[in-house]
């Protein structure tokens, strides 16, 4: 059955902003859905709100909607472009989740318009956990005992007939969001009230607990003749009890018998067929008790799904790619297969390798979060590791997770572990958290057997006893010493996953005389090819792996090749953003001639995907792994600076001349605070006053000159790492004291004596703004965007909401940035990208620092603009000059006059209800998205319902305002009575608006004084915007209170007088217009046309 | 942990380094065609089914052994492979099933095999230079060359002879009777064929007239190890079969049903062995994902009459024939699985159908 000719358009929806339990994994499927889709001659329409991604480059479809995804918004856009289908399932849950609301409001029966992929009967029965046990029953599959419950008052009656411990699950979640397990009847009542407030149904499943059971996935596809083939088979270390995305995962299953895969395979296949996927991927979760090998479904996603994505990369097989031909009309046998060329994708992979995927978490930006593992997901991003056994591919992915660890511990930070006692161990690693590998490893050295260890955790005791491999490796490599070491040791150790690093620490020498004396016994690596079939067929997709072999498959070719180093896992501060920006080179590069080597260990990211570069290397991105693939392909140049810190840190250590760009001097000059500070005197660029500190002695001395408050951070920071604010002697004490301690910083292996405090005078009230901009070799300047936040300088620009063009900066006040930032372009001899921060108070402007390199708002700037930046900074680092790009049409004019672009932050407060959601210097965004439109409320309004933030037009808005914003907060509280809102505030903020004159509707006493409080006005439902702002150390106890009840009770909350203000703006023009929908394409040629009149 | 140091040697000289697992064999050298398989779970159904005899088996997965060994699993009462080949030999199974640790087994059954090796090198060689006969043990290389070169391989080899039971037997309690030809048949291939008949398991070498006699239903042929061409007693007692009872045949029943109805055989470069070769289906197009075992192949449109049933999706090898009006059919591939996919388990039920109603479907 060839590809469907009924329908010409199709309109594919993503999955918006990066959150945890929906990551880039989407934009990798999204990307290769509009790529296939285009290929194949449909006209594309794309809706996502995500700016970073790759998938809405304008490049990728006909018309690229950056707008909510809000059914409304949705359905104005299918009005607007009539698509003949709906392709809903390759932007993840809140794509499912928006097909089906625009099924119910009749968006799809109002237009004509076709659902492809998944049918609404198909997502409800898989998603509705009612109709799910029904239809798994009806096929003879287990699922575990269960029953829905509406209300408190049910749950405790299932729980009555199941018997504890149990499990609750809402309904129509993603990233099990309100699920947890509860031991008795106490845990149960709160468990169950927060799950039935997380179902958009208010509907939660109670289940019988099988935590400690073993948990598999199958990820299966299916096209319309009913061909079914598995694509991969998934094993967790972890067992059941913790969610999937938060455990380390294998793949293949290792340890099912093929009776029992096969039986899988079979109940896999009845549940895609029942469930009535009829085309693409679905991933199905089962659970088996290790004693008796019995069998139940957990649960099936019907979509792709980020299980997809790791198997994708696991296996070579593009789900996503594949799903999307099959669903405009494919069969699996019609479409080849991309690797073998030969062979067609009707076909089960085979691999001859292990992959192991390890999540990475960010417990340490969010205080108060327990760091405990549960059902409800909380990592933020991931690493994969290919290696040819299990050891090596765990020991590869432990040191691809950018934790400063060389591997399964034999590190400095093993230590933590070795000073605990045995049973400490034991207790420990049975309890999941991420430390728990660790944990298991060095209860394993210290001599606790494998079967004790797995009574206690449930981990299976094949994983413990490959560990134990590695442990007794170590007491072997330790006994011979390097001295002694001779090829079959050394092969062996590597074989094991043991890095260089790691024998250095073992034998207290350095990396460097390790790898000399393993290079003298002719031990490298060998690079293999990831081809889907086991080596049965030839490959001719270069996607490769490092491991200690016989034979490397791997020959450099003649052309000019360019290696890209990319950003590794995600975590709160490198995201997305940089995997756009490699990936960008990669093409930019690719287009001018030269070969591109891409070096990712991230399997959620396009940058992996093995058609994005011409040659891809599944590798963790350290220095031994980085050197021995420069060595292997002989690249002439390597690009460092696209892809955040994890790649910047590397450039020390290549071989001189290779690192491409900007020079390693001057990105040390730039965070060198001495001798910046030299450069800005030089050019007369002022900067708050400040100084840099070792002790706390020598803090207080720099804050008794300039002053409080103080802003106090480490001078290499990633995405704001323990910034802090203070205000007093006492805060500036606490501060330094934290900053000293290991723990918080060292974990990214950042902290070291060496390595000063800096301390700044902090300028309050001040506007911050940020500036992309290129310089190239011939010292010319191109300015990509002046960002103004929205949020004042002290809330990390990461986490603040940020307009271009700048809204209230007067033209002078740019110029006078763009001129700073030529200059310190200038000096610092930048060849590609440079970003820089500036403060402006009452009309000054401040530098607050400078990075010579990709920033996290290069895609914010390209999307608002039409110019890609990235693209063009990869091409200058090769040698073009911006006169030449401008030749070329690269470089345009960028599109700022008619249209407003607001980019606003993404927070993952509502996956950690116990940790405030208070902004401040220390940056805990996990994504962003876009507002567009021609004015900035709009613009504002529209990032802030793409936020998931939907601000109300009518009712009521609670006010609490900490003193200092007390002038500013009124004027804004007047705004919202004139727009007809009712105002709710705190006594004093009550008194201040009764002053000027603003009615108040009703005033609330502080919590735990008499009378309705802040936290019980908000649990009643008569507010429905919350403004509360705190300030210092002073009023955060009880504010506190307020934004976690606004936050468990999906209140919007607003931390800021300025987002309060931008908040009243979109207000208003929502109330005056309905929201209207553009594409990016449109946006950009108009304002081209205005451009070049 | 001692590890003994030993060598696979390719008849074409290509040397692997690796360590001695299993049994130790009297001269330290273990011999056979070297074969790969690429199936991700299944090792001990593979290394007990007798169509690998004469075969030196490379596991491409490189963990083998992580879920021990039970007899559930045997496909016959040992093994019938010379050797095998791995990357990494489990040393300690985790199974509820398992009864054993496949170290333990291949002593048992005095099979040597050879771990540590870069099995993806080798099965590159295998794909590019065909199978090939080779040596593996701790003897010195020259004397590993000398065997490889020695070992005959499986070309005109009768290995089903080899294999087969000596005594006829009977299992099943099913209301038909078939009689099955034992050329080196599967545990898995009876398991299937028991609900639906008493099953007659018959010598290779059984005549045609002794099978008659018997008034069989039906009359299956099963799988076995090596070249079809060097089983003409086989063929003979096939081609007075045809016609006259229905019968299907897998692998190497195929294969001697083709040449029975005057179709040619001859030997794939380095065979099918594995769990996911895709299979086209003519009658409606699906394509079943299959288990594969075989080295020869029935060649395209040298059976006269026959229709082709199934082609392999990759390279377009028959994979199934029939012919109606003589109430016949056969697969190359393992619709019985062990291991591997049960997506071809219907094949049974069409066997069954034709002999109640004398048509497949």
């Amino acid at each position: 059955m060839p590809r469907r000719t009924d329908i010409e358009s199709i309109l594919v929806l993503g999955s918006g902003p990066i959150v945890i339990g929906q990551a880039c994994e989407f934009d990798y499927s999204g990307t290769q859905a509009c790529r296939v889709l285009r290929e194949e001659g449909y006209r594309v329409i794309l809706a996502n709100s995500n700016p970073a991604t790759i998938m809405t480059d304008p490049d990728f479809a006909h018309r690229t909607y950056v707008e909510p995804l809000d059914v409304d918004v949705v359905a104005a856009i299918i009005d607007r472009e009539r698509p003949d289908a709906v392709l809903p399932t390759l932007g993840g849950q809140t794509a499912l989740n928006l097909a089906v609301g625009l099924h119910e409001r009749g968006a799809f029966t109002d237009t004509g318009v076709e659902l492809i992929g998944a049918s609404i009967e198909a997502i409800r029965t898989a998603e509705d956990r009612e109709r799910f046990k029904a239809a798994m029953t009806e096929i003879g599959l287990a699922v575990p005992a269960s029953g829905f419950a509406y209300n408190l008052d049910e749950a405790m009656a299932v729980a009555d007939d199941i018997g504890y411990p149990l499990i609750v699950r809402p309904s129509y979640i993603l990233g099990g969001k309100g699920t947890g397990i509860a031991g008795d009847a106490t845990e149960l009542r709160r468990l169950a009230a927060e799950g039935l407030d997380a179902s958009p149904i208010s509907e939660i499943l109670v289940e019988r607990s099988i935590a400690g059971w073993k948990e598999f996935e199958l990820e299966v596809m299916r096209d319309r003749a009913d061909n079914c083939v598995v694509v991969c088979s998934i094993e967790n270390l972890d067992p059941m009890g913790v969610h999937t995305g938060d455990s380390i995962t294998v793949a293949p299953a290792q340890t099912l018998s093929d009776v029992e895969y096969q039986r899988m395979r079979d109940a896999a296949f009845a549940c895609i067929r029942r469930i009535g996927v009829e085309t693409g991927g679905s991933n199905i979760q089962f659970a088996t008790d290790p004693a008796t090998g019995e069998m139940v479904v957990i649960e099936m996603n019907p979509r792709v799904s980020r299980s997809s994505a790791l198997a994708s990369k696991a296996t070579g097989f593009p789900i996503a790619k594949i799903a999307a031909r099959l669903a405009v009309g494919y069969t699996l046998d019609e479409i080849p297969n991309d690797i073998t060329g030969m062979t067609p994708a009707c076909f089960e992979p085979t691999i001859d390798y292990v992959v192991t995927k390890v999540p990475r978490w960010a417990f340490e930006k969010l205080p108060g979060a327990t760091g405990i593992l549960g059902t409800r997901m909380q990592s933020v991003g991931e690493a994969m590791a290919i290696g040819r056994t299990f050891p090596e591919s765990l020991q590869k992915a432990m040191r691809s997770l950018e934790l400063g660890r060389y591997g399964l511990n034999c590190d400095p930070a093993e230590k933590a572990y070795d000073d605990l006692d045995e049973g400490e161990l034991v207790r420990r690693s049975a309890v999941a958290t991420p430390d728990r590998p660790f944990h298991l490893e060095a209860a394993l050295r210290r001599g606790i057997s494998v079967d004790r260890l797995a009574s206690a955790t449930a981990v299976d005791p094949w994983f413990l006893d490959q560990i134990l491999a590695i442990v007794e490796e170590r007491a072997e490599l330790e006994r011979v010493g390097f001295a002694a070491m001779d090829r079959a040791s050394w092969r062996r150790a590597k074989r094991l996953g043991f890095s260089d690093a790691q024998l250095a620490y073992l034998w207290s020498m350095d990396t460097r005389t390790v790898r000399a004396g393993r290079e003298t016994q002719r031990v490298s690596p060998t690079f293999k090819t990831v081809d889907t079939c086991a080596a049965e067929f030839d490959a001719t997709t270069p996607y490769h792996y490092s491991t200690f072999e016989d034979e490397s498959e791997v020959r450099p070719s003649d052309r000019r090749k360019i290696m890209i180093l990319g950003s590794g896992p995600n975590r709160i501060g490198q995201g997305i953003e940089f995997d756009y920006c490699c990936v960008h080179a990669s093409f930019a590069l690719r287009d001018a001639g030269f070969e591109t080597i891409m070096v990712n260990c991230n399997p959620e990211t396009v940058s992996t995907d093995y058609d994005t570069s011409d040659r891809l290397y599944f590798e963790p991105i350290t220095e031994e792994d980085v050197l021995d693939i420069i060595e292997a392909e002989q690249p002439e140049g390597v690009i460092v600076s696209l892809g955040g810190q994890t790649p910047l840190k590397l450039a020390g250590v290549l071989p001189r001349g290779l690192v491409l760009g900007t020079s390693p001097e001057s990105i040390d000059l730039a965070e060198d605070r001495d001798r910046w500070n030299v450069l800005c005197n030089r050019l007369e660029i002022p900067q708050p006053a400040g100084g840099t500190a070792s002790t706390l002695d020598e803090a207080l001395v720099i804050t008794g000159r300039i002053g409080y408050p103080a802003l106090v951070r480490p001078s290499y920071v990633l995405g704001g790492r323990a910034m802090e604010i203070v205000y007093n002697d006492e805060d500036l004490a606490r501060a330094m004291a934290e900053l000293a301690s290991f723990g918080t910083l060292g974990i990214e292996g950042g902290l070291s004596a060496e390595r000063p405090v800096l301390v700044d005078r902090f300028l309050e009230d001040a506007i911050e703004v940020d500036v992309d901009a290129l310089r190239d070799a011939t010292g010319e300047v191109l300015i990509g965007g002046v960002m103004e936040h929205v949020e004042e300088a002290g809330v990390h620009s990461g986490d603040s909401a940020c307009v271009i063009p700048p809204p209230t900066l007067s033209s002078a006040v740019v110029k006078v940035i763009e001129g700073y930032t030529r200059a310190i372009a200038d000096e610092l001899d930048v060849r590609g990208l440079i970003n820089v921060q500036y403060a402006v108070k009452s009309g000054q402007v401040f530098v607050i620092e400078a990075n010579p390199r990709a920033s996290r708002t290069v895609p914010f700037v390209a999307k608002a603009t039409g110019v890609p930046l990235a693209k063009i900074a990869a091409r200058i680092m090769v040698g073009a000059t911006l006169a030449e790009l401008r030749e070329e049409g690269l470089v345009r004019l960028p599109a700022t006059g008619g249209h407003v672009s607001v980019k606003e932050a993404v927070l993952p407060f509502n996956r950690f209800p116990d940790v405030d959601t208070i902004l401040g210097p220390e940056m805990r965004a996990t994504g962003e998205v876009m507002g567009v439109d021609v004015t900035f409320g709009m613009a504002f309004a529209k990032s802030q319902l793409a936020a998931g933030n939907r601000l109300p037009t009518s009712g009521a808005v609670f006010f609490s305002l900490a003193d200092r914003d007390k002038a500013a907060g009124l004027a804004v509280a007047a705004r919202f009575a004139e727009l007809g809102f009712d105002i709710i505030a705190t006594e004093n903020t009550a008194i201040g608006l009764k002053d000027l004159g603003i009615p108040v509707s009703e005033v609330v006493a502080k919590i735990g004084e008499d009378g309705t409080d802040a936290v019980g006005l908000i649990e009643s439902g008569r507010v429905q915007l919350v403004v509360n702002t705190p300030r210092g150390r002073g009023p955060r106890a009880d504010g506190r209170h307020i934004r976690t009840t606004a936050n468990v009770r999906n209140v919007p909350c607003l931390t800021t007088v300025a987002a309060a203000r931008a908040a009243a703006a979109g207000i208003a023009e929502l109330i005056r217009r309905p929201v209207e929908v553009r594409s990016l394409q449109e946006f950009h040629a108009a304002d081209q046309l205005r451009l070049d009149v | 942990m001692t590890i003994t140091a030993a060598q696979l040697v390719l008849s074409d000289g290509e040397i692997f380094e690796g360590e001695a697992i299993g049994a130790v064999p009297e001269n330290g050298i273990t011999t056979g065609e070297v074969v790969f398989n690429t199936a991700l779970s299944g090792y001990q159904e593979i290394l007990t089914d007798p169509s690998y005899a004469g075969q030196i088996i490379t596991f491409t997965y490189p963990h083998i052994g992580n879920y021990g060994v039970t007899e559930l699993d045997d496909e016959a009462s040992e093994p019938h492979c010379r050797g095998l080949i791995v990357r990494d030999l489990a040393r300690r199974p985790s199974s509820w099933r398992s009864r054993g640790d496949l170290s333990e087994f291949l002593s048992a059954h005095g099979m040597a095999g050879i771990a540590g090796i870069d099995t993806r090198r080798l099965t590159r060689h295998i794909r590019d230079a065909g199978a090939m006969p080779g040596a593996f043990g701790t003897a010195p290389t020259e004397d590993l060359f000398a065997s490889a070169r020695h070992e005959p391989g499986t070309d005109n080899v009768d290995l089903a002879g080899v294999v087969s039971t000596k005594e006829p037997y009977l299992v099943g309690d099913g209301p038909r009777h078939v009689v099955a030809y034992d050329f080196g048949i599967k545990r898995s291939i009876l398991r299937h064929l028991m609900p639906h008949a008493k099953v007659m398991v018959v010598p290779a070498s059984t005549p045609a007239e002794a099978v008659l006699e018997r008034k069989p239903d039906g009359v299956f042929l099963s799988n076995g190890p090596g070249d079809p061409a060097a089983v003409g007693y086989g063929v003979d007692a096939v081609r007075a079969l045809v016609g006259r009872v229905p019968i299907m045949g897998i692998c190497l029943g195929h294969q001697l049903l083709a040449r029975a109805l005057g179709g040619e055989t001859y030997k794939l470069p380095f065979g099918h062995h594995g769990a996911n070769h895709p299979v086209r289906r003519d009658r409606d197009g699906v394509v079943e994902i299959t288990s594969q075992n075989h080295n020869y192949a029935v060649a395209d449109g040298t059976v006269p009459d026959a229709e082709i049933t199934h082609r392999n999706l990759n390279d377009g090898v028959v994979e199934g024939l029939r012919v109606a009006d003589a109430q016949l059919f056969s697969v190359q591939y393992h619709p019985e699985a062990g291991p591997g996919p049960h997506d071809a388990s219907y094949l049974f039920d069409d066997f069954v159908r034709l002999m109640d109603t004398g048509r497949t479907h």
